[in-house]
């Protein structure tokens, strides 16, 4: 932990006027005032680098996918600097052995010091039996290298919520970490996956700052997930003048209406995409054309169908949403009304002739 | 048949005459909030459902946002309303309680809501004289009008707040619900949910009080104008 970041960013050729762009970039990136800039550059000119040890459970590695296409910073040249990516089975070069001895040797280094980073989670059935690394269940791995960690961060919907494989019936039992690390605040930035830049940020922050951002209800950085997709969505004047895509290939779609009639779940997503957009900030799914699905949403893989913005309701057959449920027992609840209305009806005469009064309930 | 004198909130069989029930500031917000309702359903249908879409530039036309500022401002009045209407109970008389308040322990009170079952099974032949609610209006509107308004106001207030974002007034009131419930969208389908269950009661509730006039021996509809209940024999 000698070297600083901005000693390894030099040695690796990148000047200081680089250096100083990135870290406007980066100021601008976590919504911070210009006079944040210097605050940033002087963390990362005097401040070690953090150790990083980066764990898999179950998932698909599109996180790491997304991580490495950050393009402000990119990360080959500036985050893998930034931090010290210790231990992260698909990027090191060790394996096996070698490997899982490196998570040892920082634990026992660095204690309280590093950064455990969680991509996928665990799946608690059968013991954990259903995700192996290095010969045990990773839900070990997980709670040993999480007791001495300065900070977790959950990667992505996996980590964070669970994701496809905690979809129902969720066979295997994963389970979020934020739900086995107890003891931990979980930074969480969900998304499948989490836009890169979203993720070197939230690094960024914890290397110059030297703690954790500020937190939402769920543990999500306020800076990037504050807003729904819907707030800053670059067709929200369609939505709001009442142009919808009302099929695929319409006029609608054509033109770049709204896509809120084919499922788009904009309005109840949190996440950064239409701020921040995707690969360099070239598009994102509604710039091309297609509705969010909600990723970086709890269980978004339940609340489907992916093409309707309702969703469909457990235990009311197939394609029965809130509102056609509704709309059946308040016809249910007309029919009975007419029908109580009607032996109301038949009984009345009996009800006239009948003991109580000489005269018919109709007169006072 | 047993003897109607003593049970609770039920007035004497031969009771006759006019009795004033309904303050003026409990159908004043009986009816605001029915109005209230009407469009706050309408318009909530046309947000979930929208209508054909407009052609021309999103610059000319404001459909949508139009439609919405009718759901937020009856909101205000649904929501606003209620507030009021609670700080009411605590000054009008005690049929302003009845709403907020269900007498479990009363004995007299469940044997009253098994007649008024039984009469709406029509296994009773003559109805009931009551003040104020039968045990089974009383029931009906705490259940259905009182906890869905509840949940109406909590989730909608809940979807207000991710319009204003996190750190609003209306984030710090309201949104601890959306975790509460699950997620966003969980938070909508409740709401979607919570204006059927409403509409399913304004269907019972208008039959009954129309109905109550007709075969009852009491006022219902005209009561909540005038405020008086006239029974007769």
């Amino acid at each position: 932990m000698s070297e600083t970041v901005y000693e390894v960013m030099r040695s690796q050729g990148i000047t200081r006027r680089s250096f100083l762009k990135f870290c406007s970039v980066m100021a601008a990136g976590m919504s911070l005032g210009p006079a944040y800039v210097y605050d940033i550059a002087r963390a990362l000119e005097t401040r070690p680098r953090v150790p990083v040890l980066w764990l898999h459970g179950l998932e698909c590695t599109c996180c790491s996918e997304s991580f490495i296409r950050s393009s402000h910073p990119l990360a080959k040249d500036v985050i893998l600097s930034m931090i010290s990516l210790d231990y992260d089975d698909t990027l090191m070069a060790a394996a096996g052995f070698q490997a899982e001895a490196c998570i040892d040797a920082i634990m026992e280094k660095h204690p309280g010091e590093y950064i455990l980073a969680v991509e996928g989670n665990p799946p608690l059935n059968e013991d954990g039996m259903y995700c192996i690394v290095g010969g045990k269940p990773f839900v070990e791995q997980l709670k040993h290298v999480a007791s001495r960690a300065k900070a977790v961060i959950a990667w992505g919907s996996c980590a964070s919520w669970g994701c496809v494989q905690a979809a129902k019936p969720n066979p295997t039992q994963a389970t979020p970490i934020h739900k086995v690390l107890t003891d931990h605040q979980v930074v969480k930035i969900p998304g499948c996956p989490p836009i890169a830049e979203v993720m070197t940020g939230v690094i960024t922050y914890i290397t110059a700052f030297g703690r954790l951002p500020d937190l939402d209800r769920e543990g999500r950085p306020k800076m990037f997930y504050s807003q729904r997709i819907h707030d800053k969505c670059y067709r929200r004047p369609n939505f709001d003048a009442g142009q919808y895509v009302e099929h695929w290939d319409d006029e609608g779609a054509r033109k770049g209406y709204c896509l809120y009639k084919v499922g788009c779940k904009g309005p109840v997503t949190y996440n950064a995409c239409s701020t921040t957009g995707w690969n360099n900030g070239v598009s994102f799914p509604i710039k091309s054309g297609h509705g969010c699905i909600g990723c970086s949403e709890e269980n978004f893989w339940d609340k489907g169908p992916f093409y309707k913005h309702l969703s469909n309701l457990d235990g009311f057959g197939i394609e029965a949403d809130a509102d056609t449920l509704g709309a059946v027992a308040l016809g249910a609840a007309g029919a009975g009304v007419a029908a109580h209305a009607l032996l109301t009806g038949l009984r009345k005469p009996g009800k006239e002739s009948d003991d109580t009064g000489s005269k018919g309930n109709e007169k006072i | 048949m047993e003897n109607s004198d003593t049970e609770m909130g039920a007035a004497p069989e031969n009771e006759m005459g006019a009795f004033y029930i309904y303050e003026a500031p409990v159908r004043l917000w009986h009816w605001i909030n029915a109005a209230s309702i009407l469009v706050l359903a309408g318009t909530g249908l046309l947000i979930a459902h929208p209508l054909p879409s407009v052609m021309g530039e999103a610059s000319h036309h404001f459909v949508m946002g139009d439609i919405r500022f009718a759901h937020f401002i009856s909101a205000w009045l649904f929501g606003g309303g209620f507030l009021i209407r609670i700080l009411w109970s605590f000054f009008g008389n005690k049929y302003s309680r009845e709403l907020f308040h269900l007498p479990l322990k009363d004995g007299s009170w469940w044997r009253s809501l098994g007649f008024e079952v039984r009469w709406n099974l029509f296994l009773e032949k003559r109805a009931r004289k009551y003040y104020g609610h039968n045990p089974m209006a009383q029931l009906v509107m705490f259940t259905f009008f009182l906890l869905g308004t509840l949940l109406m106001i909590l989730t909608g207030g809940a979807l207000y707040a991710e319009a204003l974002g996190g750190g609003s007034w209306a984030d710090h009131l309201f949104g601890w619900v959306t975790p509460l419930v699950g997620q966003p969208q969980d938070l909508r389908t409740l709401h979607h949910l919570g204006m059927w269950i409403i509409l399913v009661f304004v269907v019972g509730h208008i039959y009954m009080a129309i109905r109550e006039d007709i075969v009852g021996r009491q006022t219902s509809v005209s009561t909540m104008i005038s405020g008086y209940r006239i029974f007769r024999k």
